[in-house]
């Protein structure tokens, strides 16, 4: 980005402006599963207001989602839910494992759940914690949006 | 009337029933029975006009594997005529683990068989609907069971066949819009 000092205009490539209109507005899928939505919740509100990070918007609909925050342990029924509702939200999409029980399976080393949600879905940032911190999981929102950052248009 | 004499009137009417008070930690009266002959009881317990358990709160069951019998299947009822709870038991041997269904004298059975069905592989005979409650349609084998590899891995469904055929999808959608006209 370079600031021409004759005329009021920043210049830059497209793809410099897409990568940061995508990482100042990413919009999560409102997706708990357990006890690691109620932290997803207090990151949401105003005393951690990840709206700072410009992700507070929390869609109900996965049509209208960037990102899915899996917070909780994925049980094996609620395994084909979760990959139709990735698979209803449009591209460009990106996906949070929240917590030990989503990125392997956690404590719960059993027959009912899955072993980790990378089985169901590709994951792009794993926030460890049982359950994360609020400010953990800012922090992998703003892993993510590093991520975004360097992705490549074409 | 305590379980010794409930279970002392029932003997009347039920010679061959096997009926035998249980031991119980709490203060609960519970008492076994045959399995041939637990519907006949539990329809006794229902309708006869000094008991009354009009309401099924709970069945379940339970594996003492490698005990034979291994299952017990726990009926809970109670009567709120008569403010009473009683706890009915039902030996189970592993190779013929099966006993009649009571879905036709409380409607809440239904559920709970399906569900005792679903985890621990006992069968109710004559159940208007024996389907897995909790586990995928397509599961092996009863989580519950105390020989049930509890850790197998087994790689997750990602996907579910429609559960609505094309004429039943198009039938609702139709139905959808007459609602709103």
């Amino acid at each position: 980005m370079g600031l021409e000092s004759e005329i009021p205009v920043l210049t830059t490539t497209v793809e410099k402006m897409v990568q940061w209109a995508r990482r100042s507005s990413i919009w999560p899928v409102t997706f708990g599963l357990a006890c690691c939505a109620i932290e997803m919740m207090a990151m949401s509100c105003s005393r951690y207001d990840i709206a700072r990070f410009g992700a507070e918007v929390f869609r109900g609909s996965p049509r209208q989602s960037d990102l899915m925050i899996v917070a909780g342990r994925l049980s094996r029924k609620m395994a084909p839910a979760l990959r139709r509702i990735y698979d209803q939200m449009p591209e460009p999409k990106w996906v949070i494992s929240m917590g030990a029980c989503a990125s392997i399976g956690g404590v719960f080393d059993n027959y009912a759940l899955v072993q980790g949600v990378d089985q169901v879905v590709p994951v792009d940032v794993y926030v460890p914690g049982c359950p994360p911190r609020p400010e953990s999981l800012i922090y992998g929102i703003v892993q993510l949006q590093r991520k975004i950052a360097q992705q490549k248009l074409a | 009337m305590d379980t010794t004499a409930l279970v002392a009137v029932l003997q009347e009417a039920f010679p061959a029933a096997g009926l035998e008070p249980a031991p119980t930690s709490d203060l609960h009266e519970t008492f076994y029975v045959t399995p041939a002959d637990a519907p006949a009881v539990l329809r006794a317990l229902r309708d006869r006009p000094d008991l009354r358990f009009a309401l099924l709160a709970e069945l379940t069951a339970a594996d003492f594997w490698p005990r034979e019998p291994r299952f017990e299947l726990i009926y809970t009822l109670v009567s709120i005529e008569h403010r009473r709870r009683v706890r009915v038991k039902v030996r189970l041997p592993a190779d013929a683990a099966r006993v009649a269904t009571v879905s036709g004298l409380w409607a809440a059975a239904n559920w709970l068989e399906r569900e005792v069905w679903d985890l621990f592989g006992i069968e109710f005979d004559g159940h208007p609907d024996p389907r897995r409650l909790l586990m995928p349609e397509d599961w092996q084998g009863y989580p519950l069971r105390k020989d049930y590899p509890v850790q197998i891995s087994m790689k997750p469904q990602t996907s579910e066949p429609t559960q609505v055929t094309e004429e039943e999808f198009r039938a609702n959608i139709a139905r959808d819009r007459l609602a709103r006209h």
